[in-house]
């Protein structure tokens, strides 16, 4: 772990350069120098950069810590371990508890995203590039639906999924997750989609390249790193639901992470194993922060596109 | 609507083949003015379009419309789950059950003050850090790249941080206020509740505003610190109003999704203490008093809430609805 916790500066040194380069997500524009005056400001800022960078990664540490600790000393109130173990995670990885559901999360939220993202290109690529009646409308309502009380789909999908028999399935649970996963998708896609120089297509077609040859070597390569972001926020999205996991599933077939986290259960009723929650909760981080490590810049895009401009 | 419309009819079929510029905007418009009617390449698209959109309308439909009908449905009837042959129409019964019940009050007053409450402070927060980003030359990067790790983090992860923070004796936090445990009032459990949400979702109010003071002209500032403004009022004269759309959307987003909190409320005080918010309402009346038709009636109430909050931020306040055509 102490890798992980030390990659945010590394990573973030890469990121600053590259974010100096093009912001295109924020679309900055580059400011000139600043007079020797301002210094004093900038310090300032740079201060209170300093306590958002520790404010942010604070409690997120604590859970490290906790992970770490021993079952003794779980309790003393220190921030850092006295003692260091691993046995929080062996115990947790020994476990078919956690092993099923972290399978379970995996798959379910993988299906969900490729689900989402195929059908969302398709529909995104119409919006953004054809013209026919209503796609305003179809835009608008994929965001309203993705912020939809996801409680007022649970009662009737609860009932709907006994009597169907999908309750405490994996397609019992991708169907609820395309309900946020598929607007979220056509949404943020339109929006990278119509960034995209669509032009080029002829004009390559006209330097005789075939169709096939324009769309494979032009147009992929531009559409490729919307629809690998759009990808990224939908499975964070999936990978994140709490909500529709522990009201869909019942057992191990089907439990996602977080979910399973929260039946965790310690030696006795009364006593929570806090050292294994702290672990678990770490490992589903991890694929977060690599996320976060790797698509730092594109991620933001993905989450203002649109927003701003709309 | 209705100009963008015909704003690009006929420009994926008819566009001349030579290599045009790729800003094909101008060009689209001044076509919009040539095609008036629809050609048959015109309707052509417009099927393609449908054609391609209709995977995509029938699964949401399918997903989302065909639940919600039926909640509706369900939420005419009487249906217990521990009696489900003794199912049967009802009427409006089920919501006057709710609405006349004071866990519904409650539940909705605890939503609204942690949605109103943690939204506030996140507009706060996520603005001073929004001009701490922009204004930072050095260390942006890393800023972004820190503060998207508290919004991407697993919900449930974070409210458990949270949880062993404040519980006595384990967490780092919990002699700060005494010996009291926090989870355990009312008062401090909603506190805590709102200091969660605002820790892991001020980072993208943030990102929404700094998009938004991209769009702020930076001769204006400099003008205005010419004459003589100060900082304050560069802020609420100049970049605040410049940055209404944004801040509008920004708003609109948090406010629906404080709404439907409900993962760290669980996490945090399982609804103990007066803490419930309406999903965790409709969430116990399902699975703990398993009455259906009642927690159905609850899921069409909060839907229309939900819907309500929206209807008066795009309309009353005038956000713009959005993802609606770009208008540059």
């Amino acid at each position: 772990m102490t890798t992980v916790a030390s990659t945010p500066a590394s990573g973030a040194a890469g990121a600053t350069g590259a974010t100096g380069a093009g912001s295109a997500a924020g679309g900055a524009k580059a400011r000139p120098r600043r007079p020797s005056g301002e210094r004093n400001a900038l310090l300032g800022w740079s201060v209170a950069n300093l306590v958002i960078v520790a404010l942010s990664l604070v409690p997120l540490l604590w859970l490290v810590s906790l992970s770490f600790k021993t079952p003794d000393s779980i309790s003393d109130g220190r921030f850092l371990p006295r003692h260091w173990t691993f046995e929080n995670y062996r115990g947790i990885f020994a476990e078919s508890l956690f092993t099923r559901a972290l399978l379970n999360s995996l798959g379910i939220a993988l299906i969900s995203t490729v689900l989402a993202v195929v059908l969302g290109s398709m529909a995104a690529y119409a919006i953004a590039r054809l013209d026919f009646p209503g796609k305003g409308l179809l835009v608008g309502l994929a965001l309203l639906i993705a912020m939809f009380p996801q409680i007022s789909l649970v009662s009737p999908m609860f009932n709907l999924w006994r009597q169907t028999g999908i309750f405490d399935t994996w397609i019992g649970l991708i169907i609820p997750y395309l309900t946020f996963s598929l607007p979220l998708a056509i949404y943020t896609l339109s929006a990278f989609f119509r960034e995209i120089p669509w032009d080029l297509e002829k004009a390559a077609q006209v330097d005789g390249a075939t169709p096939w040859q324009a769309f494979l070597r032009v147009i992929a390569p531009l559409a490729a790193p919307g629809m690998v972001t759009t990808a990224i926020l939908v499975f964070i999205f999936c990978w994140n639901d709490f909500l529709f996991a522990i009201s869909l599933t019942s057992t191990e077939r089907s439990r996602t992470v977080p979910a399973a986290i929260a039946f965790f259960t310690g030696a006795s009723e009364f006593a929570q194993p806090i050292g294994s929650i702290a672990a678990a909760a770490v490992v589903i981080t991890i694929p977060i922060i690599i996320f976060v490590l790797l698509f730092q810049r594109r991620i933001v895009a993905g989450l203002t596109s649109g927003a701003v401009k709309g | 609507m209705q100009t963008v419309t015909a704003g690009e009819v006929g420009s994926g079929t008819q566009r001349p083949a030579p290599a045009t510029p790729p800003n094909g905007k101008a060009k689209a418009k001044a076509k919009a003015k040539a095609k008036a009617k629809l050609s048959a390449g015109a309707r052509a698209e417009r099927r393609l379009g449908w054609a391609l959109c209709a995977p995509a309308v029938v699964v949401i439909l399918a997903v989302t419309g065909y639940p919600i009908g039926y909640a509706i449905y369900l939420s005419l009837r009487r249906y217990d789950l521990r009696f489900p042959d003794d199912s049967k129409f009802v009427g409006l019964s089920n919501y006057g059950t709710v609405l006349t019940s004071s866990l519904w009050w409650q539940a909705l007053a605890v939503t609204v003050i942690i949605a109103a409450i943690s939204v506030a402070i996140q507009f706060v927060l996520g603005m001073a850090l929004a001009l701490a980003m922009h204004r930072a030359l050095v260390g942006r990067g890393l800023i972004r790249t820190v503060i998207l790790i508290p919004y991407g983090i697993v919900t449930v992860v974070a409210a458990f941080g949270w949880r062993y923070a404040w519980t006595p004796d384990t967490g780092y936090l919990s002699h700060l206020f005494g010996d009291s445990a926090p989870l355990s009032s009312q008062v401090w459990g909603i506190s805590v509740i709102i200091l969660a949400e605002v820790w892991k979702t001020t980072p993208f109010m943030a990102l929404l505003l700094l998009a938004g003071l991209a769009l702020v002209p930076e001769e204006l500032l400099r003008a205005a610190k010419v004459d003589g403004a100060t900082a304050w009022q560069r802020l609420t004269r100049i970049m605040l109003p410049l940055m209404k759309p944004a801040i509008l959307v920004a708003l609109l987003f948090r406010m629906l999704d404080a709404f439907r909190i409900f993962d760290s409320i669980y996490v945090l005080t399982a609804g103990a203490y007066d803490t419930r918010s309406v999903s965790i309402l409709g969430y116990d009346n399902l699975f703990t008093a398993l009455n259906l038709g009642v927690g159905s009636s609850l899921s069409v109430l909060i839907f229309l809430v939900v819907a309500l909050v929206a209807f008066v931020f795009v309309k009353g306040f005038g956000t713009a609805a959005p993802g609606r055509e770009s208008r540059r």
